[in-house]
């Protein structure tokens, strides 16, 4: 199945109503630079391409740069790690969102259910947790309300290590708006990962849309 | 839109195609078991030996059944014999069919042509058919018993459908066994033509139904499932176990029904979603229908512990503390004070209320009325019964009975905890708040005086309190699904 590159990802999820934290894209380095400058360090660069669907795994994601040497080192690097096999990239930049928490939404179709919208804990533990829940779109927000009750780690919901709690209205729109993504047949899955919940707000930091061929 | 399936459950005759003389087989079984729980109707026997079966005349066709005397076909016999038979029973009046035959999809390869040639001709002659491969049907307010296998259960308010013919059967095993009966129960084998939904949705309108408890292995068309049992959970309270919810219990569904199990954790969120109770196992289940059956439906999760018996009492604390929709309500200062004035000064003063010895001064019928009419209270669990009368038990079976005076305490504890039963259920039904007895003695001696009068008020006795939790918290999980329809 064709992905859409992050920047696209991001661009659909965002029209959709999601929050995803500020980016740019470029292709050279230099502007990289003033891109990072104009967002405000700390920021990320990351590789951005169609082809490119596991970055993390790549080593194709750089966190926390907090200098222009930084992201001008960073974003040369990436350039020069990328293969033809990549097809055409350019460079992601985006502000650095910190928060000590992080979830995980996505829309998958069922071939029983059809459109469903999962949400789970994420992080580094998440695939060993898995907490995760499942809900068949569209949603009402009661459903979605309902769907963030089903989760079993509530405490970390709640106000966390000096954070205030998960904004549950914000969290309630995200899940009904990646609910209504599931009525575009183009639009095959969508798997925000995470996003990061920042004084209570969670916001995507990456996406990955699947289209649907041709 | 709901099918009529009234001739499948209330048929006014029933023709039995496949009979056999051979005791044995589906075909003689099906016959007895119609004849020898009650049923009223019609009923004819078609098979290929002649004469008489269980004092009644074996017909050589179907053809000569009178015409307009039968609406049901019961078929146990072979898969190339079934079109022409159905052609000939709907030219003969009848509406409904139930087919006990294996040998369909079930089977693969030529079973499966056979079984969407079956379907094509129910629509074709605007037939409802059941099965095939299925284990029979029950509908209790017909005193009828049109199944391969054991056993008849005693009537009741709860309705049953099933893709496993042996989780009907175990259903009505438990019925028996706990007394709250079934009204109408159906295999639904391969569920062809007649689905699990349709099922569910018939049940819903029935004037006989109260609560459906169904047992689903796969589903055709998921997303359909969905859509049509929200509208039924609406109306009426569905409680469902799902099979084959892990990949190896997938790989026994697939060969068993012939459809493929999904994903458990879509499946988990649907039934949540849909406001199907959804339990965990076949037992469960049961505990959770007959509950709902038979209590009233909370308006919350605050719930209250009564015991005369500590330890009891602290796990189930523990219990509730730990279920996610109930919650250990903290004691009001009103129902505090209330409770001061009838035990002891040693008693608990805390959730759970710990009598504390407190019942010798015959204060368990005021507790309950003070703490089932508080509006705080949404429910009750209550532990600790049935003590005197396992006491009136072990003194009745020694040799000093019923000599040395022991006749009159055996008497006084028999007849407290009567009514001790019989408060509790008073006090529930008289302010609309659920209270669920819970003691070991529910299974482990019945006979217990206590034991026994819940069960004659048609109530459950939960063989544990961890078993009152689990199933009070089914109750107050649909509430909640019931208030967040929009």
């Amino acid at each position: 199945m064709p992905t859409l590159s992050e920047s696209q990802s991001r661009l659909l999820v965002s029209e959709a109503g999601i929050p995803v934290s500020n980016w740019e894209t470029t292709d050279s380095t230099q502007e990289a630079v003033s891109l990072a400058r104009n967002l405000g360090f700390p920021v990320v660069v990351k590789v951005c391409g169609d082809e490119i669907a596991h970055k993390t795994e790549r080593g194709l994601v750089r966190l926390n740069l907090n200098t222009e040497e930084a992201v001008q080192e960073a974003a040369d690097e990436l350039l020069s790690s990328v293969t033809v096999d990549d097809g055409e990239v350019t460079l992601l930049v985006s502000e650095q969102i910190r928060g000590n928490r992080e979830l995980i939404v996505g829309l998958v179709r069922d071939e029983q259910f059809g459109p469903c919208v999962m949400l789970g804990i994420g992080g580094i533990l998440a695939e060993a947790v898995a907490d995760v829940a499942f809900r068949l779109a569209p949603l009402s927000r009661s459903e979605a309300s309902d769907l963030i009750d089903d989760l079993s780690m509530q405490s970390l919901l709640d106000s966390f290590r000096g954070e205030p709690a998960v904004d549950r209205e914000a969290l309630i729109n995200i899940l009904c708006a990646l609910g209504d993504l599931g009525s575009d047949q183009e639009v095959l899955s969508v798997d925000l990962n995470p996003l990061i919940v920042a004084n209570g707000v969670p916001i995507a930091v990456d996406a990955l849309v699947e289209t649907v061929e041709g | 839109m709901t099918r009529d399936l009234l001739p499948l459950f209330e048929p006014k005759g029933i023709i039995i195609a496949g009979v056999s003389s051979h005791p044995g087989k589906f075909g003689f079984v099906v016959l007895h078991n119609i004849l020898s729980c009650g049923y009223n109707g019609n009923v004819f026997a078609v098979g290929r030996e002649s004469g008489m079966l269980l004092d009644q005349p074996v017909l050589s066709s179907i053809n000569e059944v009178p015409n307009g005397s039968a609406d049901l076909l019961v078929v146990c016999t072979p898969v190339q014999a079934n079109e022409e038979l159905i052609r000939s029973a709907a030219q003969l009046g009848v509406k409904a069919v139930f087919m006990v035959t294996g040998g369909y999809s079930e089977a693969g390869g030529v079973g499966v042509e056979a079984e969407k040639r079956i379907v094509e001709l129910s629509n074709e002659l605007g037939l409802v058919v059941a099965g095939p491969n299925g284990q029979g049907i029950v509908s209790t307010p017909m005193d009828l018993c049109a199944q391969i296998v054991a056993p008849y259960p005693p009537k009741g308010r709860i309705s049953v459908a099933s893709q496993s013919g042996n989780f009907v059967s175990a259903f009505q095993n438990y019925a028996n066994q706990y007394g709250v009966g079934i009204s109408r129960a159906v295999s639904a084998g391969n569920a062809a033509d007649t689905s699990i939904a349709d099922y569910l949705e018939w049940f819903a309108d029935d004037k006989e139904t109260d609560v459906a408890l169904c047992y689903v292995e796969g589903l055709k068309n998921g997303r359909e499932f969905f859509e049509r049992i929200k509208d039924v959970t609406k109306r009426m309270p569905v409680i469902m176990v799902k099979g084959g919810a892990t990949s190896g219990g997938q790989r026994a569904a697939a060969s068993h029904t012939g459809s493929l199990a999904s994903d458990g954790r879509i499946f988990n969120g649907m039934a949540r979603q849909a406001g199907i109770t959804h339990a965990r196992n076949i037992e469960s289940a049961f505990e959770a229908a007959a509950t709902f059956v038979t209590q009233p439906l909370p308006s919350g999760g605050d719930t209250l512990v009564l015991t005369t018996a500590g330890g009891w009492g602290v796990i189930t604390a523990d219990a509730i503390t730990n279920h996610r929709d109930l919650n250990l309500i903290q004691l009001p200062e009103d129902l505090m004070d209330s409770i001061n004035e009838m035990l002891p000064p040693r008693w608990s003063r805390n959730n759970p209320v710990d009598l504390a010895g407190g019942e010798t001064r015959d204060t368990i019928p005021d507790l309950l009325e003070v703490s089932a009419a508080h509006p705080s209270i949404d429910a009750i669990i209550q532990l600790g019964l049935g003590i005197q009368g396992n006491t009136a038990s072990l003194t009745k079976s020694g040799p000093f009975y019923p000599d040395h005076g022991l006749e009159r305490i055996v008497d006084f504890h028999e007849r407290q905890e009567r009514r001790y039963a019989e408060a509790s259920i008073e006090a529930s039904i008289k302010h609309q708040t659920p209270v669920l007895v819970a003691s070991e003695l529910a299974t482990a001696d019945p006979s217990n005086p206590m034991v026994a009068a819940v069960r004659e008020s048609g109530r459950l006795c939960y063989a544990s309190a961890d078993r009152a939790v689990e199933s009070l918290g089914h109750l107050v999980r649909y509430r909640h699904w019931l208030n967040i329809q929009e």
